[in-house]
């Protein structure tokens, strides 16, 4: 190839022929086609919006997260429990956490509250306050890690929430247990995790009634999962076999979000 | 096995022109470049999901981090961990049964180490053959499996604080195992950098970790 020969070229070999000694352009070249060829995937991922908006890329990640839960399913065991705390390692004060900000906090009539229970539950009568405070209650000091990754130690106590099942004849053989909230929350989780131990029916955070804050008149307290999936303000619960999803879920946090 | 540095020429998968010599096995090779993608993927993802919650005074560009907002930086993070677990087992698993780590990256004493450096410093890279690692290198590539490694176990202590609890322990708790988890990346991007930089120095390193040949020294 002589001079001109490169000159016809494109403009940016041309650069090449300048810069580069005799007898390297073919190597150069080579090198170039293998570099772009090699960074295809990382320039298309750097430029962001094209693979983040992108449906087929967006249907892997949620196929991973469906994949991830089932991960963290078999990961789960109900004889395995989250560590406890002295009150010593208390978090003060407990962070206030929502979708929202702390001045939109509900408030709930605790006098004309009633829990509503739905779906596969054989006595669906609703439970007053009254009635859920006069059932024995456990206490726990648990570590409450956000899906943001800050964590807080905190003491609940409440129903444990297996007991509740019982009591209510929930079938327990169903898939997931679902819950609606007074904010418009949703979530559910998985019977195996609704069934563990440490999980509970929170009437009281410290040694006062659970405050408007931290979710009267009443939260679900899961310490094996992330903060999300312990709904707050609960007004209604229900069994079923059937896939619910949530708030955060739909959007695309992990649905098990087991810790 | 596989690990062909030692038998330059003989019949194998390249073809073996009297000039070039076989550095860096297929193995290798692939899960380089898959790493290279999967340590992409979860250094920026990690970034967004940093800076949901940002353990000091800064936040990450978020131009330069992936997934968008906090939920679809997890979700990018929590897939490529597939990626880069899968792929690094296989790559230990090949480096340790093969003898390739033996080979390359053994033995590295502090002092060859400093020596080294100190002559890369002083513009004199040692690093003619290819097929050898200097110990500056051997150092740096170790140095980048160990991070990875505590990086990728930090992580897992950080995900399943209960499930894996004892993890969680071993690195301090949870709060100090995200401290743990984000000083590993630190080393690893810095080890990358200047992986890179070196890479730029001596731009015939480039194509051999693609081709897996490189010109034979006279």
């Amino acid at each position: 190839m002589n001079e001109q020969g490169g000159r016809t070229r494109t403009r940016g070999l041309v650069k090449l022929r300048d810069l580069a000694a005799p007898g390297q352009i073919e190597r150069i070249e080579r090198r170039l086609f293998l570099k772009r060829g090699l960074t295809l995937g990382g320039l298309a991922m750097l430029t962001g919006c094209d693979v983040t908006d992108n449906a087929a890329v967006d249907k892997v990640l949620w196929a991973m997260s469906r994949w991830n839960d089932r991960v963290q399913a078999g990961l789960f065991s109900q004889t395995r429990l989250a560590p406890e705390y002295p009150e010593s390692a208390i978090t003060k004060p407990f962070p206030f956490n929502a979708y929202y900000g702390i001045d939109e906090v509900r408030m709930v009539d605790g006098d004309a509250f009633k829990l509503e229970l739905s779906g596969l539950i054989r006595d669906k009568k609703p439970w007053t306050l009254r009635d859920l405070y006069a059932l024995p209650q456990a206490s726990q000091i648990t570590r409450h890690i956000c899906v943001e990754g800050w964590s807080a130690i905190g003491q609940w106590s409440g129903v444990p929430f297996r007991d509740f099942l019982a009591r209510i004849g929930a079938d327990t053989t169903a898939k997931y247990v679902g819950f609606r909230c007074a904010d418009d929350y949703y979530s559910s989780i998985d019977m195996e995790t609704a069934l563990h131990p440490q999980t509970l029916l929170a009437l009281r955070y410290g040694n006062d009634i659970l405050p408007p804050k931290y979710g009267f008149p009443m939260k679900l307290r899961v310490p094996t999962k992330l903060g999300f999936k312990n709904p707050k303000h609960i007004m209604a619960m229900f069994v079923t076999n059937a896939y619910v999803g949530g708030y955060w879920e739909d959007q695309g946090y992990n649905w098990f979000s087991g810790s | 096995m596989a690990d062909r540095q030692h038998k330059a020429g003989a019949s194998g998968e390249a073809p073996a022109s009297a000039g070039w010599i076989r550095i860096h096995p297929l193995t290798v090779r692939i899960t380089h470049w898959i790493n290279v993608l999967a340590i992409l993927i979860m250094v920026t993802s990690g970034w967004r999901i940093y800076n949901a919650s940002p353990i000091w005074d800064f936040e990450f560009p978020a131009g330069i981090t992936l997934g968008g907002w906090l939920g679809g930086a997890l979700q990018w993070h929590f897939a490529a961990m597939w990626m880069l677990g899968i792929n690094g087992f296989i790559y230990l698993a090949y480096g340790i049964f093969s003898g390739h780590f033996r080979r390359k990256l053994w033995p590295v004493t502090p002092r060859a180490v400093l020596h080294d450096v100190f002559e890369a410093l002083r513009g004199k890279l040692a690093h003619d053959d290819l097929s050898m690692y200097n110990a500056a290198q051997k150092a740096a590539y170790l140095g980048l499996i160990l991070a990875i490694i505590v990086l990728v176990l930090s992580g897992v202590a950080i995900w399943k604080p209960v499930q894996f609890q004892e993890l969680t322990a071993l690195f301090g708790g949870y709060d100090f195992a995200r401290i743990v988890h984000f000083a590993a990346m630190s080393l690893v991007v810095l080890i990358v950098l200047v992986h890179v930089a070196m890479v730029a120095l001596v731009p015939k390193t480039f194509p051999t970790m693609i081709t897996g040949r490189a010109r034979r020294v006279a």
